[in-house]
């Protein structure tokens, strides 16, 4: 049973790869949609990435 | 014209120069200790770029810029030693020099007690610098506590004054022009942007001067140390835990004791909420005030740490392949990565000052009861 936690911090990661990868695409979009409004769309994704990134590197240092 | 295209083209160079001179440094100290590992296995090798990663990664008590081995064998370094404070119940505070350590290989004695340095931190033995250990191999000596004047602490006075004397020399300049002569120009927009983007949208018109002077030092702060840390020195601050936990707690401080009544309100008795479900909420969010900071901290040591040690694996795998794919693959990732880095270093600046503003904006927030 050893090295099971190294799974889960890999599963986690994938996670936060995946919602990191969807945030940054929907911002694509929105961007896409409404160019004027993209500083705002930006800050709004940074911000949302950089809350996922933190749970994915508590995993890590979890782990 | 021609002088200002000569300057240019010197600071391009030197900033070409410092990538190659980075990654010269690192591979210096590979290299001389991977030569005589040749004959041995691979995994002796990559115990050895573990540990210097690992050694890279730490805080240390004397200022180390690199070490080689002479033709005798014996280890140079290059560096300076910097000042030991340490208390102990026993015999008191000791300042010292941390030459005495002689980079751990002997026993300090200051007024009669043995100090002895052991994996970066300092033990108290006997004058034979006895380190005596439990069953998992950890030392068991008493630890004195430390308030030494260490290299990341050295490297944090430096930007303070740096920064000092940046800035001040800057307020100066107004006094006599409206335009910013020199470095002002260069940080005027990012003044600005901090205070338009940063600050006003998150914490309003009302209430943010009072923030601005925070909000600027720590994204200063953040910015220069990441960049100093990717230099050639590399003494990367931020890859400490204590000095992101500081940062993180300023930030937590402020909110807490600049918060008005409806902040409060907020996460004790939330309006709009069923009453049965105030006192299950209460909790959380009281918890939230704290995993805040929490985060932010994490986030902040965690991308840096990571930057570094990703980047250092890869120059490491050039003596793992040892073959003509391997190094320039190594050289050209390195390359890659360190102008990631570079976005890095600025990203979790702003991150770090956007968040602390997005707090702050919480706390002063003002509510019409929903």
């Amino acid at each position: 049973m050893e090295g099971l936690n190294y799974i889960g911090a890999g599963l986690i990661v994938i996670g936060a790869a995946v919602g990191i990868g969807r945030i940054g695409g929907s911002a694509m979009d929105a961007i896409a949609r409404q160019p004027e409004a993209s500083g705002k769309i930006q800050t709004a994704m940074l911000i949302a990435a950089a809350l996922i990134e933190g749970i994915g590197f508590a995993a890590l240092f979890a782990a | 014209m021609r002088r200002d295209f000569l300057i240019k083209k010197i600071a391009l160079l030197l900033f070409l120069v410092s990538f190659v001179a980075m990654a010269q440094d690192h591979n210096n100290d590979l290299a001389l200790h991977s030569s005589e590992e040749t004959e041995e296995s691979g995994s002796s090798l990559r115990v050895e770029i573990k540990e210097f990663i690992n050694h890279h990664l730490l805080d240390s008590h004397d200022f180390s810029l690199f070490s080689y081995k002479d033709e005798h064998g014996k280890d140079v370094h290059v560096g300076m030693p910097l000042p030991v404070i340490i208390y102990d119940s026993e015999s008191g505070l000791n300042v010292f020099s941390s030459s005495k350590f002689h980079h751990g290989e002997t026993v300090a004695e200051n007024n009669g007690s043995y100090f002895k340095l052991y994996h970066g931190k300092i033990y108290k033995t006997d004058a034979a610098g006895t380190i005596s250990y439990d069953d998992h191999h950890h030392a068991i000596n008493t630890k004195p506590i430390d308030f030494s004047i260490t290299k990341n602490v050295t490297f944090i006075f430096l930007v303070g004054m740096l920064m000092f004397f940046m800035f001040m020399k800057m307020a100066k300049n107004y006094k006599t022009s409206a335009i910013p002569k020199g470095m002002g120009r260069l940080l005027e927009p990012i003044i600005l942007y901090v205070r338009d983007e940063i600050a006003i949208p998150n914490i309003g018109h009302k209430h943010y001067k009072k923030y601005m002077s925070y909000l600027l030092t720590v994204f200063f702060f953040i910015w220069i140390v990441n960049l100093l840390g990717l230099t050639p020195v590399g003494i990367n601050v931020t890859n400490n835990i204590a000095v992101t936990l500081s940062l993180a707690l300023i930030t937590y401080l402020l909110t807490t004791f600049t918060a008005n009544k409806n902040y409060w309100k907020h996460i004790f008795w939330m309006p709009g909420v069923p009453t049965p479900m105030k006192f299950l909420l209460a909790p959380i969010e009281l918890l939230g005030t704290i995993i805040k900071p929490f985060s932010l901290m994490i986030r902040l040591y965690a991308n840096i740490t990571a930057g570094h040690i990703v980047l250092m694996s890869i120059i490491g795998m050039m003596f793992i392949f040892k073959n003509w794919i391997g190094s320039p693959l190594s050289f050209g990732l390195a390359f890659a990565l360190s102008l990631l880095e570079l976005l890095v270093a600025a990203l979790q600046a702003y991150i770090f000052t956007m968040l602390s503003a997005l707090y702050f904006g919480s706390a002063v927030e003002e509510h019409d009861d929903h």
